[in-house]
């Protein structure tokens, strides 16, 4: 490393601090203003330190909300980010597991199939995958949000390039200890495959909370919308002032346990967002 | 305990031949090492024997039973690989258990059979680490272990000792030999490194490009090569290999003469079969061997006690054997 | 490469693969065949029936003044999300690199908006630049600029590529923050020793080794800015002021599902569908070369 020293170094914080002021301004003007009263607001410039009403506000949002409790939003968002995660995880270990250990008839073309899907996202084929869930009567449903999602490859490339690096001869061992198929795939590839696993699990998590135009599309109940696509049915239509305060302690509601999530595993996040992405 | 017999086993990858057909009977408890270069088809005669690799044509037995469509599980085999192949995610322990878990043993058999394999290998301090927390010999043992405890029927090793450095591998050698005698399981042993071979085997199969060249005893192997590839592939120094042209009488265009460089003595007046100039010596200390060039251009290396004053370079000398040493090949690499 | 064959069976894969393969089915290929087909037929205003129009709808498409300026709307603002947020991410990472000290903690400060969705950054932009309430609007104005994005379509352009780009920097940074990383040390020491200064350094070798990551990131952040700043636009201008920010994906759904063309909606899929497409082989491309090194 050719080292800074002196004003060089102090140069290099300064940039740095600037780059990350600038990555937490917003949040932290979101911050306060979900600490203080609607008043404060509306009478700009608000304030740039927090108020107290930071308990009274998380409250009304949680409890009540604008349209729907943010509890219940939260509680959605969660059930469909674990379900896309958990989904996507387990379809694409049986297939990658399929696709890498055995030999079987259309196998290229399923591999085919599969991989093509690699980088479409559900905006391209949005109005007829509505049509295939409204069909399905899953408008409003919990599958509705996590089904059609389920359908990318993704994982399943992460997990078959992980599987080529398992070494031949620990599937010959097993097969010699005597381990048949599904023996060897839950008591040495699972195991193995743990980091990877968990990893990808924090980026498909966080890939299923931050859904918005699916959810956006297939609920109409506001019981069944998710927080990130709930933000915006807070706003009133016409010119009727919004709730800042609720409408910001809701965002932040809705970008903590995602962070949290990057945060705690951030290891793991990013050797598995590196290798997602290989 | 068992036999093993393989009639005119041959194997092809599509159209491409690579085993043409070998034949072989391996008696209970012997120990047969099949041994050649890289390439030459040997682990894919043992990965057929083990039931990795499906049999083309040909028959695989085990106690005459034919096993060509068993799964490996189902053979009653156990097997060494060359890179371990232990479970990283196990305890030495489990690594051990883990046939026997599948095939439900009784925990307390489990338990005890690991313990004597483990005392055999002297594998107990370890038991509870993980393969990557021990040393090269420590894998190598417990991949042994994981074959021991099943006590099957053969064993098969496909060059174990391969990714082990040359001090360890000589010590592995006899402990497998060891291990073997003590145990009397019936052996099927794939190794490139003919030093191995000669140590380990009660009988070895020479392979090159897919045909078993010779099958016998070591010594006899060594003595009584049947192809000039034999002679040349088993036996270090290898053998040298003269045009039979240049000692007098008619031999067939292309036949060649083998000596084995410990049968060589340098002369100095005397009989001599050869006269040959010093290129380089190579004191070794117990023997010296000693690089010629004969008249025609043909390299020859004679091996000498290190007791012998070492011949200066460029110096010649005659060279002697006796007659009953001289081996005769066809031009086709056939003993005559 | 190919693994060695190990187990056999031809309906235990056919088993395991089957749950991708039918969702996959369902949920990717009929609606994508769907989206083909449906491109070819202009409903009736009732929806009751379908005329079959050929190319048609492709034609009225490509000669639509409104879906031809979407393409130029698209291109502008996926070339400015990404130059926006790749060069600031470049920018931090080679300071980062710099520091001997520090860098992870730094790290951990900037990865996090990752986890922020994009609506959610549309939701907080919007309120920084609020035309009746927003900080930066009223500051802007105490120096004599007024700022309103919902009239102004520069502004509005402005608005949405900041707030898209502002989420992808701690992914760019990641990348190229350990791409930096990955490059030897003793290759740059070298470079010191020969009497390159940092930018020479930085333009002559640093660049050349860190552009297998940024042609990568170029694909991906261009992926990212077709599709999923849908949340943004959505949030913050709905597609305005006179559709100056309605990028391809938001048209798709405005005339999809509000404005109900089905026939033209469809035909946009598909030609969203080619353009992913040939990303895709592009990436595909470059993947196999990142193989080979």
């Amino acid at each position: 490393m050719v080292e800074k020293r002196g004003a060089g170094l102090w140069l290099t914080h300064v940039g740095m601090i600037i780059g990350v002021a600038f990555i937490f301004f917003p949040i932290w003007l979101a911050f306060v203003a979900s600490t203080v009263e609607q008043q404060a607001i509306v009478r700009p410039p608000m304030p740039l330190l927090p108020g107290d009403k930071l308990v009274e506000n998380y409250t009304r949002a949680l409890t009540s909300g604008v349209n729907a409790p943010v509890a219940t939003m939260l509680f959605n968002s969660a059930i469909m980010a674990t379900g896309i995660a958990v989904g996507k995880i387990i379809i694409s270990l049986l297939s990658a597991f399929a696709i890498v250990y055995f030999r079987f008839p259309g196998r290229q073309i399923f591999f085919w199939l599969i991989f093509v899907t690699l980088m479409l996202p559900v905006e391209v084929r949005i109005v007829p995958t509505y049509e295939v869930a409204a069909n399905f009567g899953m408008l409003n449903s919990y599958s509705g949000l996590i089904l059609p999602l389920i359908a990318s490859a993704t994982a399943t490339f992460l997990f078959r390039q992980f599987f080529m690096t398992v070494p031949s001869e620990l599937a010959e061992a097993a097969r010699v200890d005597g381990a048949r198929p599904m023996r060897f795939f839950f008591d040495i590839l699972l195991p193995m495959s743990r980091t990877n696993i968990a990893a990808l699990f924090v980026i498909l998590f966080i890939f299923g909370w931050n859904q918005y135009l699916w959810p956006l599309l297939i609920t109409t109940d506001p019981s069944m919308n998710t927080i990130v696509m709930g933000i915006k049915q807070m706003f009133p239509s016409g010119d009727d002032t919004a709730d800042w305060p609720v409408i910001m302690a809701t965002s932040l509601l809705a970008m903590i346990p995602p962070v949290i999530v990057v945060i705690s595993m951030q290891r793991l996040f990013v050797r598995g967002l590196v290798d997602s992405e290989k | 305990m068992a036999t093993v017999t393989l009639e005119n086993l041959k194997k092809s990858f599509g159209d491409t031949e690579v085993i043409h057909g070998v034949n072989m009977h391996i008696e209970d408890g012997e120990f047969v090492v099949i041994v050649g270069p890289s390439g030459c088809g040997k682990s894919t005669l043992l990965r057929m024997v083990a039931g990795l690799e499906t049999v083309s044509a040909g028959t695989v037995k085990i106690n005459d039973t034919p096993m060509n469509d068993t799964e490996p599980m189902d053979r009653d085999i156990a097997m060494v690989f060359q890179t371990y192949a232990l479970y990283p995610h196990m305890s030495v322990f489990d690594n051990m258990a883990y046939s026997l878990k599948i095939s439900r043993v009784p925990r307390a058999e489990i338990e005890a059979r690991v313990a004597k394999a483990a005392d055999m290998l002297e594998l107990t301090p370890y038991l509870k680490r993980k393969p990557r927390q021990l040393s090269g010999g420590q894998r190598q043992r417990v991949a042994m272990g994981r074959a021991i405890v099943r006590k099957p029927a053969v064993f098969l090793f496909d060059e174990p000792l391969s990714n082990l450095d040359a001090k360890l591998r000589v010590q592995m050698r006899l402990e497998i030999k060891t291990l073997q005698r003590e145990l009397g399981v019936t052996s099927l042993y794939v190794t490139h490194d003919q030093v191995e071979a000669m140590t380990l085997a009660d009988r070895m199969i020479v392979m090159t490009a897919g045909v078993a060249d010779q099958i016998g005893a070591p010594l006899e192997v060594y003595a009584n090569p049947k192809t000039a590839f034999v002679a040349g592939f088993i036996g270090s120094p290898p053998t040298n290999f003269l045009d039979a042209a240049q000692f007098g009488g008619s031999p067939a265009p292309g036949t060649q003469v083998g000596i084995r460089p410990e049968h060589v003595r340098l002369t100095n007046g005397g009989a001599s079969n050869l006269e040959a100039r010093v290129v380089y010596a190579e004191p070794l200390g117990a023997e010296t061997l000693v690089h010629l060039t004969t008249p025609d251009g043909s390299a020859i290396t004679v091996r000498q006690d290190g007791a012998l004053p070492v011949p200066e370079e460029g110096s010649s000398h005659g060279l002697h054997w006796d007659a009953e040493h001289e081996m005769r090949f066809s031009e086709a690499g056939q003993r005559i | 490469m190919e693994k060695r064959i190990t187990f056999k069976g031809v309906w235990l894969p056919l088993a395991l693969i089957a749950p991708q393969i039918v969702i996959t089915a369902v949920f990717f290929f009929y609606p994508a065949g769907q989206a083909i087909w449906q491109s070819l037929f202009i409903p009736d205003p009732f929806g009751l029936s379908m005329t079959y129009v050929g190319l048609g709808n492709f034609e009225f498409l490509l000669s639509d003044p409104f879906y031809r300026a979407s393409f130029v709307t698209t291109a502008i603002f996926s070339t400015l999300v990404t130059v926006v947020s790749m060069g600031v991410a470049l920018f931090l990472a080679v300071l980062a690199d710099r520091l001997i000290k520090g860098s992870g903690t730094y790290r951990t400060l900037l990865i996090w908006p990752y986890a922020v969705a994009p609506a959610v950054a549309g939701v907080l932009w919007l309120f920084m630049f609020n035309t009746r309430v927003g900080v930066i609007t009223w500051y802007l104005g105490q120096l004599g600029y007024d700022w309103n994005h919902v009239l102004n379509e520069n502004e509005a352009m402005g608005l949405v590529v900041v707030a898209s780009a502002w989420g992808r920097i701690s992914y760019n940074f990641l990348f190229f923050l350990a791409g930096l990383q990955a490059i030897p040390r003793s290759v740059i020491e070298a470079a010191a020793i020969d009497g390159a200064r940092f930018w020479t350094r930085f333009r002559t070798i640093v660049f050349p080794l860190l552009s297998p990551i940024t042609f990568f990131l170029l694909v991906v952040n261009v992926v990212y800015a077709f599709f999923e700043t849908f949340g943004v636009i959505h949030t913050i201008t709905s597609g305005g002021p006179q559709q100056a920010t309605t990028i391809l994906v938001y048209k798709v759904y405005s005339d999809g599902f509000v404005g109900q063309d089905l026939g033209s909606s469809a035909a946009q899929s598909v030609i969203l569908l080619a353009l992913v497409a040939l990303l895709t082989v592009i990436q595909f491309k470059f993947i196999e070369r990142r193989v080979h090194y």
